[in-house]
């Protein structure tokens, strides 16, 4: 259950940036979780409910999108997003392919309240 | 000189390969609230720790493995022997929830082995492994070994600041554990089959072990390994040695 150290971290990030922006507290928060980042969204949902009780996140609502995993390949140029947990081109079945989603966790936005 | 652990590292900077770039944009209905557009990693301050930690490695010309696995595949056991099969001089971060009994099960063999206890925490952070790394005698090593806690799901989202990712299945584990735990078998560089003595008496296939590991990560190699069979630990050494001098080679050129 690592999803609890990873909500707090993005907590103290979240109460970091509401800080430099003087604001008074957070309404919202977005997050973008990748299908293979290895966290599950039910449980950071839940960290979210148990953590946000009290600081600036108090009452912030967790926007969360999951990301699918995305693969640009390099040999044939096709962009897909595969079915399966398979880290080649479903197209031309190469496996030299970029990464282009769906292992990250990323914050990507702020709602912030001010008076 | 480091500001966070106080340690002297040559012109240290963290190096923030990340920009941050906010944006802020008000909603023209509602007067008193802002949208900020960021975009940070949630796990940024760890990853700064990472690269940290890293640093520190390669300051002292030191390659860190991270070694990962769950419960009782045998990381601690593959530690004990290794070093009857290489010259290279080798310390290890232990990380176990309770109890030092892995440190003292390789203190027993002479090798120089710290033990985090991390309580409840399933997963070494980059934190503890600086906490570690700062208590072992880096100058006189060639390898740094951290030894996760046995665990396949969460050490898979920590970078703890090591150079390569070691990941281990166990015979009577089952093949189907690495389509089972993707993203930990996506990281691993190399993936030890290990107990490869107990083959005859299991329905594991080394085969669709194999594949099920190309599908995630082409790029790993995999071997069967069993401290029974010296060839194998053989071969074990010898993938830890080229990885070793060609992070030398690196280190060099740099």
């Amino acid at each position: 259950m690592h999803e609890f150290s990873i909500v707090s971290a993005l907590i103290e990030q979240c109460e970091q940036l509401a800080l430099e922006h003087q604001a008074k507290g957070i309404a919202r928060v977005a997050v973008k979780i990748g299908a293979l980042s290895g966290v599950e969204p039910q449980l950071v949902k839940t960290a979210f409910d148990t953590f946000r009780e009290d600081g600036m996140c108090k009452g912030a609502e967790l926007e969360m999108d999951v990301a699918p995993l995305e693969l640009d390949c390099k040999a044939c140029g096709a962009h897909s997003i595969p079915d399966e947990i398979a880290y080649l081109c479903p197209v031309c079945q190469s496996r030299d392919i970029k990464v282009s989603g769906g292992e990250e966790m990323l914050l990507m936005q702020l709602e912030l309240i001010y008076d | 000189m480091c500001k966070d652990c106080g340690c002297s590292i040559a012109g240290h900077e963290h190096s923030h390969d990340h920009h941050h770039h906010h944006e802020l944009s008000t909603n023209p209905q509602l007067n008193d609230k802002k949208t900020l557009s960021v975009i940070h990693k949630i796990l940024d301050k760890n990853d700064v720790e990472a690269a940290h930690n890293r640093e520190h490695f390669e300051e002292h010309g030191v390659m860190a493995f991270n070694l990962m696995s769950s419960p009782g595949s045998g990381k601690t056991t593959l530690l004990e022997h290794l070093g009857d099969y290489t010259s290279k001089k080798f310390c290890v971060i232990e990380g176990d929830l309770e109890t030092s009994r892995d440190a003292d099960r390789l203190k027993a063999k002479g090798i120089s082995a710290v033990q985090i206890q991390t309580g409840s925490a399933c997963h070494l952070d980059a934190f503890m492994v600086h906490g570690a790394l700062h208590q072992q005698p880096l100058d006189n090593m060639d390898i740094c070994f951290v030894e996760n806690v046995g665990n396949l799901v969460c050490p898979a989202s920590y970078d703890v600041g090591t150079h390569k990712n070691v990941v281990l299945v166990s015979v009577p584990e089952g093949e189907d554990k690495i389509e089972k735990y993707p993203v930990m078998f996506r990281k691993a560089d190399v993936v030890l089959i290990t107990k490869c003595d107990l083959l005859p008496y299991f329905d594991f296939s080394t085969e669709e072990a194999k594949s099920q590991v190309q599908k995630l990560n082409p790029n790993a190699k995999v071997i069967c390994v069993s401290i029974k069979e010296k060839e194998s630990m053989q071969e074990v050494a010898h993938w830890f040695e080229q990885e070793l001098a060609a992070f030398n080679a690196t280190l060099e050129t740099v």
